[in-house]
């Protein structure tokens, strides 16, 4: 479980995180929604600590990140999977060499043992007949699936993804969405996804964080989000014209 | 105040690097693979130009030789003064920083923008010594190069010096020979050893800290080449200014 106080983070002069509080449960999908420019990204970037913050904390299962060793938060680290927005991996490095990164930095298996944990991880994001291909040889979907099996391959407790289906058809993004939610229930992990996208929503939402403007504006789950009357959340979710008319449709039929 | 930021910073790199070592078994193969990228890949480059720049420096100083009381030895020492000195050390160098230097900031610096940086760090690896570390201790072979550049430079003078007609080869043999101090050429693996590190660390800085997409790249590899020429060209005197004056 990852608990979130007050967080606040700017840059310079703009305050982009004003004291965000929230909690992100163990062995669910949580996602963390709103426009561009909300303070996703950043907010993401934080829990990661990749930026310094400037008060509140965050506690991966109580302990507060902070305030840990350098080693420690090596070690920290070395529990957690990301997968980015652009994929990122590494251009020098076959499929499989990229897999088989975390278990070469941080593990003392033998090379064989490498490919063999590779290739199980591989075949379950369905890429089984990719292991020597570049990443610039594979597509948008193949290497977001490379960058999931990378960032489970060393048994991670916490799985974080921006906005992983971006730039994919609808199809690939429904089956990147289902491989997150069966992969988070199947280690039991705590998985953080940064998405504006309704779909991910809808399939995948067990755990909803809104933010506007930096602000928690709303919290609740994908049975709720449709319901809520908060005109923040009603005007992101409705602004797309197919979640317009199946509302219309839907009231039409309950009156 | 934004210079003394970026030397500040520079600085910080610096010692950054060496902190949170990566795995030997990994090093050493990135370490193997910056060899074959910036020395290794270096040499026809400089092979080719150390032999016709050798020729020319000994042409223009045959051509300015025209006072027949001036021995032709004359033509053999400048040249190897001029190549082991400056020629070698410090030419060579900028045209590494072009070279080797671009190469260095733009594939950081676009690990930077496709944030395999980020995956890096995210992972607690130290993504400077991971990414510049192996650099360093590559660069630590730069004085091979500069001393296949010496001897090609030299080579080129000679053939230039027989072809053109300029002075016989025992002439330009025995020129080679006087005077010859060998402190010269531990003045010259000196500067060598510090312009390894300028080439290796300035160029890992700009691509490292940059920030933007792919125009910022390419603006940040021509920043660092200009830097690093510039830092050269400051070492360079103020290295000549401490050993040999």
């Amino acid at each position: 479980m990852i608990e979130v106080k007050n967080l606040h983070k700017s840059f310079g002069e703009a305050h982009i995180l004003k004291g965000i509080n929230t909690s992100f449960e163990k062995g669910k999908t949580n996602l963390i929604i709103g426009q561009s420019g909300s303070g996703k990204t950043v907010f993401l970037k934080c829990l990661l600590g990749l930026y310094d913050y400037e008060e509140g904390s965050i506690e991966y299962d109580g302990e507060n990140f902070a305030n840990l060793s350098e080693d420690k938060k090596r070690d920290m680290r070395a529990k957690i999977g990301m997968v980015f927005q652009g994929s990122a991996l590494f251009d020098s490095l076959t499929i499989e060499e990229n897999v088989m990164f975390p278990l070469r930095m941080f593990t003392k298996l033998k090379k064989e043992e490498m490919r063999e944990r590779a290739n199980f991880v591989l075949k379950r994001v369905n890429l089984e007949d990719a292991h020597n291909k570049m990443p610039s040889e594979a597509s948008g979907g193949m290497q977001k699936r490379v960058a999931i099996a990378r960032a489970i391959v060393n048994n991670p407790k916490y799985l974080f993804c921006d906005e992983p289906n971006s730039g994919l058809d609808p199809k690939t993004a429904t089956v990147i969405d289902n491989l997150i939610k069966e992969i988070t229930e199947e280690y039991n992990i705590t998985t953080v996804i940064n998405s504006h996208d309704m779909n991910s929503v809808m399939e995948i939402g067990e755990k909803i964080v809104f933010l506007k403007e930096g602000l928690k504006a709303w919290e609740g789950s994908r049975h709720t989000i449709f319901k809520t009357d908060n005109e923040v959340v009603t005007d992101f979710v409705y602004s797309s014209n197919l979640f317009k008319k199946v509302r219309e449709a839907i009231l039409k039929e309950n009156s | 105040m934004k210079y003394l930021h970026n030397i500040g910073t520079y600085f910080l790199m610096i010692i950054e690097l060496f902190r949170k070592p990566t795995k030997w078994s990994v090093m050493k193969e990135l370490i193997l693979k910056d060899i074959d990228d910036l020395i290794i890949g270096s040499l026809g480059i400089v092979a080719f130009i150390a032999f016709f720049v050798g020729g020319v420096v000994t042409i223009q100083t045959a051509l300015n030789i025209d006072n027949p009381l001036i021995p032709k030895e004359l033509i053999g020492f400048a040249t190897r003064q001029s190549i082991l000195l400056e020629f070698a050390p410090t030419f060579m160098s900028i045209i590494m920083a072009g070279k080797v230097g671009s190469f260095i900031t733009s594939s950081i610096g676009t690990m930077r923008v496709t944030e395999q940086i980020d995956a890096l760090e995210v992972m607690g690896i130290n993504s400077l010594n991971y990414l510049v570390f192996p650099k360093l201790i590559a660069m630590a072979f730069y004085p091979f190069v500069i001393s296949i550049a010496m001897f090609l430079g030299i080579i080129g003078g000679l053939m230039a010096c027989i072809y053109g007609g300029y002075a016989s080869a025992d002439d330009f043999i025995t020129g080679l020979q006087q005077e010859f101090n060998p402190f010269h050429i531990t003045y010259a693996f000196i500067k060598t050893f510090l312009f390894a590190f300028v080439l290796a660390t300035i160029p890992s800085f700009h691509g490292y800290y940059m920030k933007g997409g792919a125009l910022e790249v390419g603006k940040a590899s021509t920043t660092s080449f200009v830097w690093t020429s510039v830092a050269i060209i400051l070492i360079n005197y103020l290295a000549t200014q401490l050993l040999l004056s």
